[in-house]
């Protein structure tokens, strides 16, 4: 590849680098029953979790790929092609001077002990299939919140892993969560005792560096009665001009009266497929909130969900997505009011470009048992030319009358009016553009931590370069 | 000749194919205030329009220069930077983004180096914005968002004082203002006056009697056909336009 080349490959992507690969232990490409033992072998795990993974191996191979999002797509995935476990240092450290010096400039070059240093009560940093640091403020551990990596939660607390795996997100739920069922490695565990409200949020970052990386991590986080949490996750990787798969699984179970708020900002390179499964259990006047941010990737395909099973529990998504050339951003939400008087509120804004596309689907569903529901939910969809695509997909399933719904939807465009208006006031036309797209996405970024906000915006700023010809 | 801000010679500009101003000279020197009066459909904003570089109008013939600069040879932005003001007599919402942001972003991208510090800013800030009796959250607010009128009309005062132009444009600034909000938004206009050339658009006399013109410009079908001073304002007023009319 020509210098040039390269560079149009990598565009304004500025976490497009990769370190030197140097795995301690790599599996050889492709996926096979063996490959599913192997990884529980390695990792010495309990024999009934050997047996899960097996059972979903066996479940992945049955069930065909979805049928919605982008089936062209989908079908260019060479699951043969992708390593499935690649582990890259000698285990997880809680000192970054400890974690291998490559590995370490990476995150530094992500800003992610600084970060931990100044605003983050915790954060485990995933590269490739396992966590290589892991640490949580010594005032959380003591009022008894757990914060680990999901294999050092497997080994440490494998009753409580034992009764939630798979209790919210079942392994046959689709293709890609069996796969992940079977094959995951890494992500968070995370437990809040009752009554505790831990004010940082806790960060996770994961990291593809390998081509051909297939990331499958697993996060699950019990927010026991009364308790509160803010978990944000980043991910980014490499460009190559071959892709990866990223197909993770999370969890989430927030007790009477919890709240779980879970953001991510999701910037992997335009080579990756991002196919997650998120949902989450609230009980009784419990909250969960997902705030969710899809600026990569070359297919995403995710709809964090929420099962409202308790009384007077609240769900809330709110959700942004940019699609620019060659990326389908298939997001969305999904409520399920399964008892009477829950709420919920669902903002889905996404912007496409240069021949993008993005598409929202929703799914609302109020079961015959539960009166007395509110639900409101805001698609609002913004082209920044006549090449990109917007779609929507809303299905709604209401089984008690009387619940109070509302739905919005708007699809616009950024007028001429309007970018006059900015350049006559002195900037550019892509200062001006980067201002109308933040100020679409300024919903979801007042929501993120300022520091998260702050980057978000510099990235669609980076984005309109480029974007005007 | 060196305190010429805006000269205009022989100007003939279309939208779409129609023909809207059809040779039009003006020029307008540093400290002048020139009020253009006309009907309606006149091409008065057209002219505000094409001055500032608005995308959507083409000028087929004859000239307008900024400081002896051809403006043709400058983009919107550059405009803007070079110390020219248009404001509008329908500014754009721009949802999501902060009336204090936007402003700040926008007081750096068009004094550039000599862009006050934040806390200079601020001062100077607070300062305008007491003078246009706004009240501080407006700041918060999204840029014209759900704005009144008057509110819109304040806000576009307030960026030209905090951009201090050397060639104001003044697109029906008056319109829709009730007599307390012209009077702030004319005192704005006269502190900015006696640094900058001024183009006020109007079709009405009112706001002439709070901002004193140095010369009134009666257009009517894309031309100029009569200039005099303040006082043929009364009189437009008194005998409205047709007797100018050939």
């Amino acid at each position: 590849m020509s210098g040039e080349t390269a560079r149009e490959a990598v565009g304004d992507y500025r976490y497009g680098f990769h370190d030197p690969e140097n795995a301690t232990i790599r599996f050889d490409k492709g996926l096979s029953e063996q490959v599913v033992r192997d990884i529980s072998e390695l990792k010495n795990e309990p024999e009934w979790m050997t047996e899960i993974r097996v059972k979903a191996y066996n479940r992945f191979m049955e069930m065909p790929m979805p049928k919605w999002g982008n089936c062209n797509m989908l079908d260019q995935i060479d699951f043969d092609s992708i390593t499935y476990f690649l582990r890259s240092s000698k285990g997880t450290e809680n000192d970054w001077d400890d974690v291998p010096d490559d590995i370490k400039n990476t995150f530094d070059r992500l800003g992610i002990p600084d970060a931990e240093q100044k605003w983050l009560g915790g954060v485990t940093a995933q590269y490739e299939s396992e966590a290589v640091y892991h640490s949580i403020r010594d005032d959380l551990e003591e009022q008894g919140v757990i914060f680990l990596d999901m294999d050092s939660g497997l080994k440490e607390y494998p009753e409580i892993v034992k009764k939630y795996f798979c209790s919210v997100v079942p392994a046959s739920d689709n293709k890609f969560s069996a796969l992940n069922t079977a094959v995951w490695s890494g992500g968070s565990f995370l437990y809040i005792p009752k009554g505790v409200h831990v004010e940082m949020p806790v960060q996770a970052y994961f990291r593809i560096n390998a081509k051909n990386m297939g990331q499958f991590e697993r996060t699950m986080i019990i927010a026991d009665e009364g308790s509160s949490i803010h978990y944000v996750e980043g991910c980014t990787a490499p460009t190559y001009s071959t892709e990866s798969l990223h197909s993770a699984v999370v969890e989430l179970i927030a007790m009477d009266g919890a709240k779980i708020r879970y953001s991510t900002v999701q910037n992997w390179s335009a080579n990756v497929y991002n196919l997650v499964t998120k949902r989450g259990v609230a009980h009784a006047n419990a909250t969960i909130e997902w705030v969710d941010g899809n600026i990569g990737s070359k297919l995403t395909m995710k709809y964090p969900s929420v099962l409202l099973k308790g009384e007077g529990a609240h769900a809330e998504v709110i959700s942004v997505a940019y699609a620019g050339k060659g990326q389908h951003q298939d997001a969305g939400a999904k409520v399920h009011h399964l008892a009477p008087n829950t709420t919920s509120n669902i903002l889905s804004k996404s912007i496409s470009k240069n021949g993008g596309r993005s598409s929202y689907r929703g799914m609302l569903q109020v079961t015959p048992k539960a009166s007395g529901c509110r639900s409101k939910i805001v698609c609002d969809a913004l082209m920044l030319d006549a090449d990109s695509q917007s779609d929507t997909y809303p299905t709604m399933e209401v089984g008690n009358a009387s619940a109070d719904l509302e739905h919005e939807a708007s699809v616009s465009k950024v007028s001429n009016d309007q970018l006059f208006y900015l350049m006559s006031r002195g900037h550019s036309e892509v200062e001006a553009m980067g201002l109308i797209v933040n100020g679409f996405f300024e919903p979801f970024t007042r929501e993120l931590p300022m520091e998260y906000a702050v980057e978000l915006n510099r990235l669609l700023e980076l984005e309109m370069e480029g974007a005007i010809g | 000749m060196g305190d010429e801000v805006l000269s205009i010679d022989d100007l003939y500009v279309s939208v779409e194919g129609t023909e809207i101003i059809k040779g039009l000279s003006l020029t307008i020197n540093i400290g002048e205030i020139h009020a253009i009066m006309g009907r309606n459909g006149a091409g008065k904003s057209t002219l505000a329009n094409v001055i500032m570089g608005h995308p959507s109008y083409e000028i087929t013939s004859g000239s307008v220069k900024f400081k002896g600069t051809p403006l043709e040879e400058m983009e919107v932005f550059e405009r803007a930077r070079a110390g020219m003001f248009l404001s509008f007599q329908y500014p754009s919402s721009i949802p999501g983004v902060q009336v204090g942001t936007f402003l700040r972003k926008s007081v750096s991208a068009v004094r550039g180096d000599t862009a006050p510090s934040a806390r200079d800013f601020r001062k100077e800030l607070k300062s305008h914005m007491e003078a246009l009796s706004m009240d501080r959250s407006f700041l918060s607010r999204y840029v014209n968002d759900g704005f009144s009128g008057g509110e819109k009309k304040r806000l576009e005062i307030l960026q030209m004082l905090l951009l201090n132009p050397t060639l104001a444009l003044l697109d029906e600034t008056d319109s829709g203002l009730d007599i307390d909000a012209l009077r702030v938004v004319s005192d704005g206009i006269n502190s900015v006056a006696p640094n900058a050339g001024c183009l006020l658009i109007t079709h009405y006399q009112r706001l002439l009697e709070h901002v004193k013109p140095d010369f009134v410009h009666v257009m009517i079908d894309g031309r100029i056909v009569k200039t005099g001073d303040a006082t043929l304002a009364g009189k437009l007023e008194a005998k409205g336009y047709d007797w100018l009319e050939a």
